[in-house]
């Protein structure tokens, strides 16, 4: 296993009784990276997740950590921790308690980025306040909000040092307000702390904004694996470049709505709606064939249902499979 | 086998100790003869299960189901009120509930023997109406088949209780509310959106009482006197006075499966205890 | 409508408690007729000297402790054990227990131990009661502790798994405390369901381990007594006393 990588897959597959949850996945996850399982729900990568975990078995394939083969390993031998959806917080324990929790089992290791010290009174002490939760070490789960849980759930894995952190769609649970800025925190913390962070979620946007690579998930099968710009702007399969925001295809050619602008000349076509989303305008446009072409415009422009237009798109802005 | 599982493992013991060994001798019993001391000693034979159908048991039999049933029924009428009473006392229902659990917490015994207190003929029943002049002659109350449902009331009524509060207090009250909304006046919302509601709370209620009911032996004996003679005490007389074992065991069977047959037709997908 | 509730609950809560308290009111009446002629706590002395009733009493309640503390713990494990995996025959024999007749109980324990003695140099006595009450309080204990881990979520065992612990360190770290008032409500249950069994008991005590239901319904049988009114009254009493005091606790 090559030194920069931290967590392999060789060849994973799942079944179920009823169906086969996991086909043939083989993925290689570099150290210190954001690394996103993207798809839609029911493509597998929860499944992979709690693989990686201990909590599944794979029916056939490897999955190997810093050089060790694991996955025969039960959930308390394993060098990774998981960001459950719900938290999983333990209601009778406090904020503090939670996170202590894990420290009993674990040594003390390595050298460390946030903690002063080998004390584990300092990491804990220190681990709250990196996630801002001094204030509330002696709560109880029941009387903390949304966010302040989530941060619980993350301190309590984090202060164990992971090789790997599994984050099962973390952010699903809070409003979409706060989604937004904990988005950013997160991104940030796995910076700062360095960790390798397997990150789990159905919310496109969310995997791009915060991901080094994304690792994109269909039925059970890795569809294609790269950075969120190779992902986005040259997607390898149709799956991909439909998953990832919207796509018209205009005679096998795929083109982004964004790519769409409508000029004096080009291809003509008659609007049938158009929608005012603040930032910008989506108009939704009927060729001769009747197939609908989907364009983002500028929200000062007006057009109105039954106009003929005419649009183009520039040749670097062309998807082909 | 459920045996190499450490936590279940003291349980299945202990179990096919306690459980199914005895009720596996009970059954063997039932088709043997009954030993000149006491005991059983062969032939097989089957005369004590066809000696259950002599008239003499059946009246037995009937009797005992009769009361059983009208001490249920009194249950569920009595206990219906009350438990909807603390189901809606708001902040206090946590008092008004232990009120009615305190009394059942403590001796069912010592409960039986309280109505014996109170109804004997020289009890505080009777000379209180012949204070009142209402009677001049000490009213027969005690040892006989109303003592006895008066004492199963008493004694069972928490059990009909817990689980009617328990459904009551899940009740959805926007529910009602809705009712109301539609023009159903308090009666008819009780009648027709709170009763049928409450049916999984009233079968499990009923089954509690009406079960023991029917095997009871403590409160007839008490407060039946000789008269009163319920399946409950005729299994327990044929294990000591009368040293038939087999009829014993074959009159248990039979109550058993009474029990058993009540208790299947009662049952309802998702409302499991174990 | 609540009016009407109110004023029915009194008239209800009259009749579970009246019966009680007129049993206390004359157990300190100076005669043995059901007439008030005095205070008097003769009949209290007469029940601190009856030795056949201390000594009882004193059986009971060691019964009492030892079968509820087997049984809680044996249930508890049990409960968590049919929680993680069911298995459908010990389900079963705990219903059967639950809802087997106490006659058909005792007399089928009874032919048991006979039989047992028949090959065994063994007697019946307080070793036979004390298997008796664990057996049938198992049940009881198993579906309170039950009914309880059925509102807890499984994933919070796991995420004990993945923090480090074993499954025995998360079941014992997580699950169980989750599960104490459960498991306290079961005790008490298992602990009063014991101390008041009298029809089973009776059938498979030995004649030297005679319980308290046993010596009070042995003094019903031959009438009433006002001997009876006090211990009685010290029963209800003492356990009333006692289940406060497990609420209060319960509580905090």
């Amino acid at each position: 296993m090559p030194p920069e990588m931290v967590l392999q897959l060789r060849r994973v597959s799942k079944d179920f009784a009823t169906q086969r949850a996991v086909a043939n996945v083989s993925l290689e996850i570099p150290r210190g990276a954001f690394f996103s399982l993207l798809g839609p729900s029911g493509c597998g990568k929860t499944t992979i997740l709690r693989m990686v975990a201990g909590f599944e078995t794979p029916t056939s394939g490897e999955i190997w950590l810093n050089g060790q083969r694991i996955d025969a390993l039960p959930p308390y031998q394993r060098n990774v921790n998981t960001v459950f959806q719900s938290y999983a917080l333990f209601p009778h324990l406090t904020v503090q308690g939670n996170i202590e929790f894990g420290l009993r089992h674990r040594p003390v290791k390595g050298s460390d980025d946030f903690a002063k010290g080998s004390d584990d009174f300092n990491r804990v002490a220190d681990v709250l306040k990196q996630v801002r939760l001094e204030a509330k070490a002696s709560r109880r789960p029941s009387e903390l909000s949304g966010g302040e849980r989530q941060r619980v759930a993350l301190a309590r894995a984090i202060i164990l040092r992971p090789d790997v952190l599994l984050l099962d769609e973390p952010l699903s649970a809070l409003d979409p307000q706060l989604r937004k800025q904990v988005r950013g925190e997160l991104r940030d913390l796995q910076r700062r702390v360095g960790v390798t962070f397997l990150f789990v979620t159905h919310d496109q946007e969310e995997a791009l904004s915060m991901s080094d690579q994304i690792a994109v998930m269909n039925a059970g099968a890795l569809e294609q694996v790269g950075t969120p710009r190779e992902i986005y702007a040259r997607p390898r399969t149709r799956f991909v470049a439909d998953f990832l925001g919207a796509m018209n295809w205009i005679d096998g050619v795929g083109v982004r709505p964004e790519a769409v602008y409508i000029t004096p000349e080009g291809r003509k076509a008659v609007v049938t709606g158009v929608t005012y989303l603040g930032s910008f305008c989506h108009i939704a446009m009927a060729l001769e064939s009747g197939e609908t072409i989907h364009a983002q415009v500028a929200p000062g422009l007006a057009y109105t249902a039954g106009q003929t237009v005419c649009f183009t798109w520039n040749r670097e802005d062309e998807v082909r499979l | 086998m459920k045996l190499r599982n450490p936590f279940l493992a003291p349980t299945a013991i202990l179990m096919a100790i306690t459980m199914l060994a005895p009720l596996a001798i009970i059954v063997v019993y039932s088709l043997l003869t009954r030993g000149a001391y006491g005991g059983v000693e062969l032939p097989w034979t089957i005369e004590n299960f066809t000696r259950l159908w002599d008239p003499v048991y059946g009246v037995i039999f009937v009797r005992s189901f009769w009361i059983a049933a009208v001490a249920t029924a009194l249950c569920l009428v009595l206990g219906f009120p009350l438990a909807m009473f603390i189901a809606r006392s708001g902040p206090r229902k946590n008092l008004y509930l232990s009120l009615v659990i305190l009394p059942f917490w403590t001796s069912f015994l010592i409960r039986t023997y309280a109505w014996m207190f109170l109804l004997r003929d020289t009890g505080i029943v009777n000379s209180i109406l012949q204070a009142l002049r209402i009677i001049r002659e000490p009213l027969p109350l005690l040892y006989n088949d109303g003592a006895v449902i008066l004492g199963l009331v008493y004694g069972f009524l928490p059990f009909m209780v817990l689980p009617l509060y328990a459904t009551l207090e899940r009740l959805d009250p926007s529910l009602l509310e809705a009712a109301a909304d539609l023009g159903a006046r308090p009666w008819d919302t009780l009648v027709r959106v709170t009763l049928p509601l409450c049916a999984p709370g009233i079968r499990a209620g009923a089954i509690l009482v009406f079960v023991p009911c029917l095997g009871t032996y403590l409160t007839s004996d008490l407060l039946g006197g000789s008269k009163t003679v319920l399946i409950g005490n005729l299994v327990q007389n044929q294990f000591t006075a009368s040293r038939d074992w087999p009829f014993g065991a074959s009159l248990s069977l039979a109550l058993m499966a009474i029990a058993m047959v009540l208790l299947f037709a009662a049952r309802r997908r998702g409302e499991e205890l174990l | 409508m609540k009016r009407g509730l109110a004023i029915y609950a009194v008239f209800a809560y009259a009749f579970l408690h009246v019966p009680l308290l007129i049993l206390a009111v004359f157990s300190f009446n100076a005669s043995r007729f059901s007439v008030w002629q005095g205070f008097s706590l003769q009949w209290y002395r007469a029940v601190a000297t009856d030795e056949n009733l201390i000594e009882s009493s004193l059986n009971s309640l060691i019964i009492a402790i030892v079968a509820t503390a087997a049984a809680t713990i044996i249930g508890t494990l049990a409960a968590y054990g049919l929680w993680k995996r069911g298995s459908a025959w010990l389900s079963g024999s705990l219903y059967l227990s639950l809802v087997t007749p106490e006659i058909v109980t005792g007399a089928s324990l009874l032919a048991l131990f006979q039989w047992i003695f028949r090959f065994a140099h063994l007697r019946l006595g307080m070793h036979t009661v004390i298997l008796a009450h664990v057996g049938f309080s198992l049940a009881y204990v198993v579906v309170v502790v039950l009914a309880r881990l059925r509102t807890f979520d499984p994933v919070l065992e796991e995420a004990a798994l993945d923090l480090g612990a074993t499954e025995f360190g998360a079941f014992w770290r997580v699950t169980l405390p989750y599960l104490a008032p459960a498991i306290a409500a079961a005790a008490m249950l298992a602990l009063t369901v014991s101390i008041d069994d009298y029809v089973i008991t009776s059938l498979v005590a030995g004649v030297d381990s005679q319980t308290l239901p046993m010596v009070i319904y042995a003094m019903a049988r031959r009438g009433v007594n006002p001997a009876l009114n006090a211990v009685s009254t010290l029963v209800v009493f003492g356990l009333g006393m006692l289940i406060m005091l497990s609420e209060r606790l319960r509580r905090t």
